[in-house]
């Protein structure tokens, strides 16, 4: 019913948040149309009139009691229904051999290919400059990393957003569900350049994302190694 | 409570003061409340008109901005990526800490305590006094961060290390020292009123005036003290910090020295969410003041009013992990921030149908300042229900750092603070200056303010759901943005009319202030001890002895009353221990 407001969403767990914010939507909105009609009906029926006055009343027990639990069971209701979607997205990682490395600095995102030898920091990996690209249906971790500043890794359609923190590398996944190009833009302030510093994530079929990755990864890849033995500069961490 | 009424037997003679000691360095605690009034008033017109700038430039995207262009010579007018961040840092910085802190905390709490609780000053009038001429040196020097070169600070209100914390990252070097150096001063005359106000509300209340008796907007204000008290510290110390990391090359938050960037989210937000509550508590115990008023109804559950305040005081000091869900903290700490953030939402539940029991049975006058209070209340139901969807952590991924987060602030701050201290500047006028604002001119503000306020802040939702970022200079450069940015086109113009409509309410203050209507004692029929004294009260509030308190503060149409209220000096008749306050 709201689709025309939340962008379309592209990933496996975008499903579960979408489904949070209509719920949430739907009570709060019963919520603020429930307390706007009374608070309107109150100002009519209680307007000032002569000869009436006005109800001496201090408070109602019960009431209060019922205005207190009832909320704070809706609330408990949609604490454990966060609960999993949040440890689903944010506390594991499903496992995956398709790992990118993501560097933000101002005002540009790169994105680290390990290559054929699947290491980082070797001579066969590929960097590129606002662009990345995945396979569809394929779990992709990404190692968020920072030079400068914190910047944010925010996909809307996939619903997903992390800061990067400089001196860190967290981790991140996500699985897209359908081919598209996908506005990739920094969601924390991070300086002069923070608006439009953006990156394209290119989503492609299987057999794209081969032809890509042929043209593109080992092509350099084997250019490379000829020029330098496949020799790890340091060993990279990729799981926590 | 009888040392206090000695004591201020002692001061009663009432001696002439010169001009400077009455009107500049005046220790009388309503004079100090006037001036908190006039600074944030003043302030405001400069908050006011950076958010035009900052919403004429989301808009209408990299043309003039019309009048800019006297300042901006060199752009003609057009602001740059540089400037727009400087505008939206300053904007926040200004209305939160010299706009809404002083005419709420400082003028209603310096105006208003002493004389709700009946006491003839505050507890230490020197002090007082400090507290506001430190404040105003806070303010010069943060105004003088306009004029250095490089520009006014432009990391954002939030300041996030390690973008503010290296002067090379933004290009902005004496702009954000200025915003460390006089923010650590405010802390320092922020840390003296709250001193002020709690002394005074524990040691000073007049006889019969017991805690159970005041006023929820005392309460509320004693509440916020022990917040600023307890709230303010850590950011003074934060910029300074961040202040020797710029200066000093010290390294608390640069990971290129050893530093944790996250460290200072944590002390900043550590300090910024006690201080979401600092700015509405005082607004809420304002409203819960004139709804009984104007319902000629007692507040609906008291004690559970007091109480949810007190919660909300509470719980207020283990909810600030919600703003940094994506931060980079660890998401099992996520986890546990979502708890205590869904359980904060409950006491402003129960205020929020406390205040509808109010009305309930009443007999309801839509005065302006009830107008106001009304869109106060309203205005937080939404501000809150908002909340509601930032708490849950799998939606916060998505709407952090969107527009949906700003809408959020703003129905909070300025639908619930700013409709709050209009509704408290309407009500309290006649006791401050003596004289009766125009109801015309009343209405003619209140109207226009409370539908262009809904233009302006509603569609930012509509935005932030679309996943428009907040901060960005120009919405155009994203094409997933384009469609909406016929909303940005409609909140602008929201905007523009929501600064229009403010003429009115300067136009009422100043003529008010010179020809209104000479204010009688009580004008509104309302019981608390401040309608006992003249209109304005004299120095030190009432003649040779102090009023008694007899009753709590809303026996409004008791039927033992002929009148329909009793004031809270009225001594009880025959049947008195009945009752419950």
């Amino acid at each position: 019913m709201l689709d025309w407001w939340l962008p379309e969403n592209v990933s496996t767990y975008g499903k579960d948040i979408d489904r949070l914010f209509h719920l949430i939507y739907y009570i709060t909105g019963a919520t603020l149309v429930l307390v706007t009609v009374v608070l309107v009906a109150f100002l009519w029926v209680y307007r000032d009139r002569p000869g009436r006055r006005a109800r001496y009343t201090h408070g109602s027990t019960p009431l209060e009691i019922v205005w207190t639990v009832v909320p704070a069971l809706i609330l408990v209701l949609l604490t454990m229904l966060s609960v999993p979607a949040w440890s689903k997205i944010k506390m594991t990682q499903p496992d995956t051999d398709f790992i990118v490395q993501v560097t933000a600095k101002q005002f540009n995102w790169q994105f680290t290919y390990p290559g054929p030898d699947g290491r980082f920091g070797t001579a066969d990996d590929t960097t590129l400059l606002d662009e990345m690209h995945v396979p569809v249906n394929k779990v992709v971790r990404v190692l968020l990393r920072s030079q400068d500043v914190i910047h944010s890794f925010f996909v809307p359609q996939f619903r997903m957003k992390q800061d990067t923190v400089p001196g860190r590398e967290i981790p991140q996944w996500f699985e897209a569900t359908k081919p598209g190009k996908y506005e990739l833009p920094c969601a924390e302030l991070c300086g002069f350049g923070h608006s439009g510093m953006r990156a394209w994530i290119y989503v492609h079929t299987p057999e794209e994302y081969a032809a890509w990755a042929a043209a593109t990864l080992t092509a350099k890849a084997s250019t490379a190694g000829d020029e330098k033995k496949g020799e790890p500069e340091r060993e990279e961490k990729t799981k926590r | 409570m009888s040392a206090t009424s000695a004591t201020a037997h002692a001061h009663v003679e009432h001696h002439e003061l010169g001009f400077l000691r009455t009107y500049v360095f005046s220790t009388d605690h309503k004079m100090i409340g006037r001036q908190f009034l006039f600074l944030g008033l003043l302030m405001m017109i400069l908050g006011g008109a950076l958010a035009l700038v900052v919403r004429w430039q989301l808009a209408w995207p990299e043309t003039p901005v019309p009048g800019l262009g006297l300042i901006l010579r060199e752009t003609g007018g057009i602001l740059e990526p540089s400037t727009y961040n400087m505008a939206f840092t300053m904007h926040a910085t200004i209305m939160i800490f010299f706009v809404v802190m002083p005419i709420l905390a400082g003028g209603f709490g310096n105006f208003l305590i002493p004389l709700m609780i009946g006491a003839r000053d505050m507890a230490f009038p020197f002090l007082n006094m400090l507290s506001f001429w430190v404040a105003v040196v806070a303010g010069i020097l943060m105004l003088a961060g306009f004029f250095v070169e490089g520009g006014h600070a432009a990391a954002g209100w939030t300041s996030y290390a390690p973008l503010a914390a290296v002067p090379e990252y933004t290009g902005v070097n004496w702009g954000q020292n200025l915003w460390c150096i006089s923010l650590f001063i405010l802390g320092v005359s922020s840390m003296m009123g709250s001193i002020n106000y709690i002394t005074t509300i524990i040691n000073m209340r007049a006889p019969g005036m017991k805690l159970f008796r005041m006023p929820l907007v005392i309460w509320s204000l004693f509440i916020t003290a022990v917040l600023l008290l307890l709230a303010l510290p850590v950011l003074t110390s934060g910029v300074a910090m961040l202040l020797f990391d710029r200066w000093l090359g010290t390294s608390w938050f640069r990971p290129s020295g050893g530093g944790e960037p996250l460290l200072w989210q944590h002390l900043f937000w550590y300090f910024g969410h006690p201080e979401v509550y600092i700015l509405i508590l005082p607004a809420m115990g304002i409203g819960s003041e004139i709804l009984p008023v104007f319902a000629r109804k007692p507040i609906f559950g008291y004690h559970a009013m007091a109480f949810s305040m007190i919660a909300i005081a509470f719980l207020s000091w283990i909810v600030y992990g919600h703003h940094m869900f994506v931060s980079g903290m660890n998401p099992a700490l996520g986890m546990a921030f979502t708890v205590t953030t869904m359980i904060i939402a409950v006491p402003s539940a129960i205020k929020t149908f406390n205040w509808l029991g109010t009305l309930w049975g009443g007999r309801i006058r839509l005065t302006v300042p009830m107008l106001n209070a009304l869109a106060f209340v309203s205005m937080f139901v939404i501000g809150g229900l908002s909340g509601i969807f930032m708490a849950s952590t799998p939606v916060d991924i998505y709407i952090q750092d969107t527009y949906y987060i700003v809408a959020h602030i703003h129905y909070v701050v300025f639908g619930g603070s700013i409709f709050g201290a209009f509704a408290g500047i309407y009500y309290w006028f006649p006791k401050m200056f003596g004289r009766m604002t125009s109801p015309v001119l009343g209405q003619l503000h209140f109207w226009p303010t409370f539908f262009f306020f809904n233009l302006t802040f509603f569609p930012m939702h509509i935005l932030g759901v679309g996943g428009h970022m907040r901060r960005i200079y120009n919405p155009m450069q994203y094409e997933f943005l384009q469609p909406l940015q016929w909303w940005n086109v409609l909140i602008t113009i929201g905007a523009i009319g929501l600064g229009i409509a403010q003429i009115p309410f300067v136009i009422n203050f100043f003529w008010s202030l010179f020809a209104g209507r000479k204010a009688p004692v009580n004008p509104w029929n309302a019981t608390t001890l401040e309608w006992t004294a003249p209109s304005p009260p004299p120095h030190l509030n009432w003649g040779p002895t102090l009023p008694t308190v007899y009753r709590g503060p809303y026996e409004y149409s008791a039927p033992e009353s002929t009148d329909d209220f009793l004031p809270q000096t009225t001594p009880p008749v025959a049947r008195a221990g009945a009752r419950r306050h």
